[in-house]
């Protein structure tokens, strides 16, 4: 949290997810488990402490069939901005070990697992329960520990983890930029994609950076149809949602019964 | 050779079998509790009915709670060294040790809580300022070093310590510098009491908890600070109240207990007039401006609005309004339920402050989520108090602790 901000100028990578598109097929989670390094359990059942970067949600309309509409929605870490968008994500002003940290070029949350010491101030702190902890040490089956990507350190019991907008192929689309004499600072939008966005089979996430103009995330994020994430705690998240529901838009905040989703938007661009 | 004896003089304790098997039973109790830690140390925090919703559970309140309870501590150092009120000299060692055992408890309890306790000192070697946490654990530490420091004298005070010129010495230096102590004691409670405030008040993301405007800062913070200051010394009391029924023995003249109680009940009643409007404002402005309303946050069978009932108005008004009045902090019975009612109420806040912050449901595609703590979180739990006991039947058994005891139990 030293560095200075430059929100308009610098990088602010985002996903913009499209619900209209996603079947929740899960894909987007077993990309993520297999890039990252994601242990899990011999026993899932219990989700509360399965760990996941991503995670698919199911919604429902609560009508009687045959009026019943169903949405899913996969969420990862919502690399929030923060409050008065300043890089005071609700998870990094509250780590007293500074093992989560915002970074001002890239607008992505870091989490530093050997730092970390697993008081889990963090997790109280995130509204989206992005923020898993390691309860287990991680244990893979004997053969599919070679299949582990060199790329990403697995984590150790007692830290938290967190999704990162799978940050290490960042730096090495980077290093190659960097190899090929190129300027680091200015990748192409398909040189630094996520895991999930590349194995989504509809193509329902949408990865860049959504300061650039020529990234496809710019224009989507700016569609009637989308939405954050409970916006109204200022948390300012960097994934949008698109979907033509009513219902779905109106389920990804809290509204007084009186509320308008649409309308309190209005109110809430002319505050600030 | 005559050995100077342990026990000090003119008092009388009960025999050694009857001691050997009262702390036999405690550490009995202890025992399991050491085991449990010992566990989760070696195990790891999946021995615990933590999850990833529930992240801050039993020991977070725990540490909340004791630590508020041992506000008598601060408060009584403060009244004393600091207001003047000497009369209640004849207290605040009981209080001084009830204070060393609650904090002494709480940094326990935060080794246990860590995921990786051999990682502990992180907090402090590369501690981030903004953190709530960060505050808490510097203040947490200087202040259980100020109240050893405080203990000390009272230990150095043993027969068998005082005899030693050096130890009388150092006793009697020490206790007259006790101001000093005192005062940076009252300073670091402050900072650490409303830090711990500012631990779920600040957590933007968790609109049950989060407080905006002047009603974090200093609003939260000095009411974290208030309530401990006000419901610390009712703790104070209880222990000394049981302490006496266990002893059967009157231990300190009622007319202390009557002033403390009565100070005490000025500072809930005050305490409790502005949690309402923190209450009402974050009720009628905060919450609404998130989406949400009130009864929202109440929706649980679990967490219904029963329970911001009891924490304002039972354990809030009631014991306050008791307290404040002559006939009812006169009337043993009144006083005493008005002191564990304030006990209880801040209890109950330290609760609803951590694990309904954790409970609260924000999106409406999720539903209340729910805990039960294990039983190793129960023993680890249950441990200080255990320690707690040890401490306090070591320190009434051997060290003058009550100044007016001889007085009120004289020896024929």
């Amino acid at each position: 949290m030293k560095e200075k901000n430059d929100y308009e100028h610098s990088k602010r990578y985002g996903m913009v997810i499209d619900l209209d598109k996603c079947t929740g097929c899960g894909s987007c989670m077993i990309g993520c488990y297999t890039e990252n390094n994601v242990p899990f359990k011999a026993d899932e059942t219990n989700k509360l402490d399965s760990i996941n970067w991503i995670q698919v949600y199911k919604l429902t309309n609560g009508k009687p069939y045959p009026e019943t509409e169903i949405s899913y929605l996969p969420m990862p870490c919502m690399q929030c901005d923060g409050e008065g968008k300043l890089g005071h994500s609700p998870c990094v002003s509250v780590c007293p070990a500074v093992a989560t940290d915002y970074d001002y070029s890239t607008g992505i949350v870091s989490q530093i697992y050997t730092r970390c010491f697993g008081c889990r101030y963090c997790m109280a702190a995130c509204p989206y329960h992005a923020r898993k902890f390691n309860w287990w040490d991680p244990v893979w089956p004997a053969d599919m520990e070679k299949y582990l990507s060199p790329d990403v350190s697995p984590r150790m019991r007692g830290v938290v983890e967190k999704c990162s907008f799978c940050f290490h192929r960042y730096q090495l689309a980077r290093n190659k930029a960097y190899y090929e004499n190129r300027q680091t600072e200015e990748l192409g939008e398909d040189e630094y994609q996520t895991a999930c966005a590349e194995a989504c089979p509809t193509g329902a996430i949408t990865f860049g950076d959504l300061n650039n103009k020529s990234h496809a995330v710019y224009q989507l994020k700016n569609s009637p149809n989308a939405f954050r994430l409970l916006e109204r705690l200022e948390t300012n998240p960097k994934v949008y949602y698109l979907s033509s529901k009513k219902w779905v838009r109106r389920q990804g905040d809290n509204y007084l019964a009186n509320e308008e989703p649409g309308l309190i938007k209005k109110i809430d661009k002319q505050h600030h | 050779m005559n050995e100077t004896p342990l026990i000090p003089a003119g008092v009388k304790r009960c025999s050694k079998w009857q001691f050997s098997l009262w702390m036999g039973a405690v550490t009995a109790v202890l025992i399991w509790g050491i085991y449990a830690m010992f566990l989760i140390w070696y195990k790891g925090l999946n021995q615990t009915n933590m999850n990833d919703a529930y992240g801050f559970a039993l020991w977070i309140w725990a540490d909340l709670a004791v630590i508020a309870l041992g506000g008598g501590a601060f408060f009584s150092g403060f009244l004393t060294y600091i207001i003047g009120k000497d009369d209640l000299k004849n207290i605040i060692n009981f209080a001084v040790i009830i204070g060393f055992i609650c904090y002494s408890s709480a940094l326990l309890i935060l080794a246990i809580d860590i995921g990786q306790p051999l990682r502990g000192w992180f907090i402090f070697w590369h501690a981030n300022v903004h953190s709530m946490l960060t505050e808490v654990a510097f203040c947490l530490s200087c202040y259980f070093a100020v109240l050893t420091i405080e203990f000390i004298p009272l230990i150095l005070e043993n027969p068998r310590l005082a005899k030693k010129p050096f130890l009388h010495h150092l006793s009697h230096n020490m206790h007259g510098v006790m101001a000093v102590f005192a005062a940076t004691g009252v300073f670091l409670s402050f900072f650490h009491q409303g830090s711990l405030g500012g631990v779920a008040g600040v957590l933007y993301g968790r609109p049950f908890a989060y407080r905006e405007h002047v009603f974090i800062w200093p609003w939260t913070f000095f009411l974290f600070t208030w309530s401990a200051a006000a419901c610390g010394p009712c703790f104070t009391i209880l222990v000394t109240w049981m302490t006496e029924k266990i002893t059967r023995k009157k231990l300190v003249k009622q007319e202390v207990i009557w002033l403390f109680a009565k100070i005490s009940g000025w500072m809930i009643i005050t305490y409790i007039t502005a949690k309402t409007i923190d209450t009402l404002y974050w009720a009628l402005v905060t919450a609404p401006s998130k989406g949400f309303t009130l009864m929202d946050f109440y929706s649980s069978p679990t967490y219904n609005i029963g329970l911001l009932f009891i924490e304002i108005v039972l354990c809030g008004f009631v014991p306050g309004l008791i307290l404040i009045t002559r006939r009812g902090r006169e009337n043993s019975f009144f006083l005493m339920s008005a002191v564990i009612l304030a006990v209880i109420g801040v209890s109950l806040n330290r609760w609803v402050m951590v694990l309904q912050v954790m409970a609260v449901p924000l999106f409406s595609f999720n539903d209340w989520y729910t805990y039960m703590p294990s039983w190793q979180e129960v023993a680890t739990t249950v441990l200080p108090v255990a320690y707690g006991l040890i401490v306090i039947s070591l320190a009434y058994r051997y060290l003058p602790v009550f100044p007016q005891e001889q007085e009120l139990n004289p020896i024929d």
